[in-house]
């Protein structure tokens, strides 16, 4: 007699056996979080710090394959220190960019920064 | 049937309770503090939950064996940048810091788009069959990495390094106050 294994939509099992699966889920939701924040707010600050949010859901990843499937290699952290290091950069200069455009349009509204568009 | 699937969870729950205790607490601090960084009327208050989540995101890396990481983590993000971000604020704060953080006209879309990237890769990454490495983290984490970084990865390094004095100096190039009387070509110009 054939026995139907049934299909289960939740596994209680795999869900609480800690596998890569569960940090490349939190790095998307992380991940969109940064995205929604990038399309949908007005603040170009704001928008900095969505895309903060995103590199640090790429970190998440990138940790998470270093320690589970190349755990002796340190590609995957030495890789989340080269994000580090461009995102601190990058946070940088779009700071200074900010600045520089609020003292000519004397608004942080990306919606007013139409200085190229004609 | 049913007991052994019930004993199977509790086995599973029993063998690596702290693991998964951690990496669920540390997940929902995460998501939270990161949806409130996003729905924060006040700008402000965003930078403060985006501190939280970073530093919940040191303690993830910690679940993840890179100790290195985390300390890397809480100095750069949670100390640097998040200062950074609060004192651009300061310089550029309008009269009223409450309602600092509005969400544009295309709310809507990008929710949609959103939720579909979430699913797609949700969907992706839970049925995707991981190649598990059977090897485990070296206890010293340091020591490795500066010796990959100082020999295998070294052009790349020393290109950061020279990376990050570009992007240093070009912000404060960038973010220097232009005084018309203080500069006389460009007084001249104006």
């Amino acid at each position: 007699m054939p026995t139907l294994t049934p299909v289960k939509l939740i596994d209680p099992v795999a869900l609480l056996t800690i596998g890569p699966a569960h940090y490349v889920i939190l790095s998307a939701v992380l991940f969109c979080i940064g995205l929604f924040g990038v399309l949908a707010k007005r603040n170009a600050v704001m928008v900095l710090i969505c895309i903060e949010l995103m590199l640090n859901a790429v970190n998440i990843n990138l940790v998470a394959f270093s320690k589970y499937v190349t755990p002796t290699d340190f590609i995957g952290q030495i890789f989340a220190i080269f994000v580090i290091t461009v995102a601190a950069a990058e946070v940088g200069l779009g700071l200074a960019i900010i600045i520089a455009i609020y003292r000519n349009k004397v608004s942080v509204n990306l919606d007013d920064f139409d200085l190229l568009k004609w | 049937m049913i007991d052994l699937i019930g004993q199977e969870i509790i086995d599973a729950f029993l063998n690596n309770f702290w693991s998964v205790g951690a990496f669920y607490t540390l997940a929902l601090v995460i998501v939270v503090s990161g949806l409130l960084v996003v729905l924060m009327k006040n700008i402000v208050h965003s930078v403060l939950w985006l501190a939280v989540c970073f530093i919940g995101m040191a303690g993830l890396f910690l679940t993840l064996d890179a100790d290195f990481l985390a300390a890397v983590q809480v100095l750069v993000y949670a100390g640097a940048v998040c200062i950074m971000v609060v004192l651009a604020i300061m310089v550029i704060r309008r009269a009223d810091m409450k309602l600092s953080n509005p969400f544009n006209t295309q709310v809507y879309a990008a929710a949609g788009v959103v939720a579909l990237v979430l699913a797609v890769c949700t969907f992706l990454a839970a049925r995707t069959q991981w190649l598990v490495s059977r090897a485990r983290v070296p206890e010293n984490t340091v020591e490795p990495i500066a010796t990959l970084l100082l020999s295998k990865y070294v052009i790349p390094f020393e290109v950061v390094a020279v990376l990050l004095l570009v992007a240093l100096i070009g912000a404060l190039l960038i973010a220097r106050e232009v005084k018309a009387d203080a500069d006389t070509d460009a007084g001249q110009a104006d």
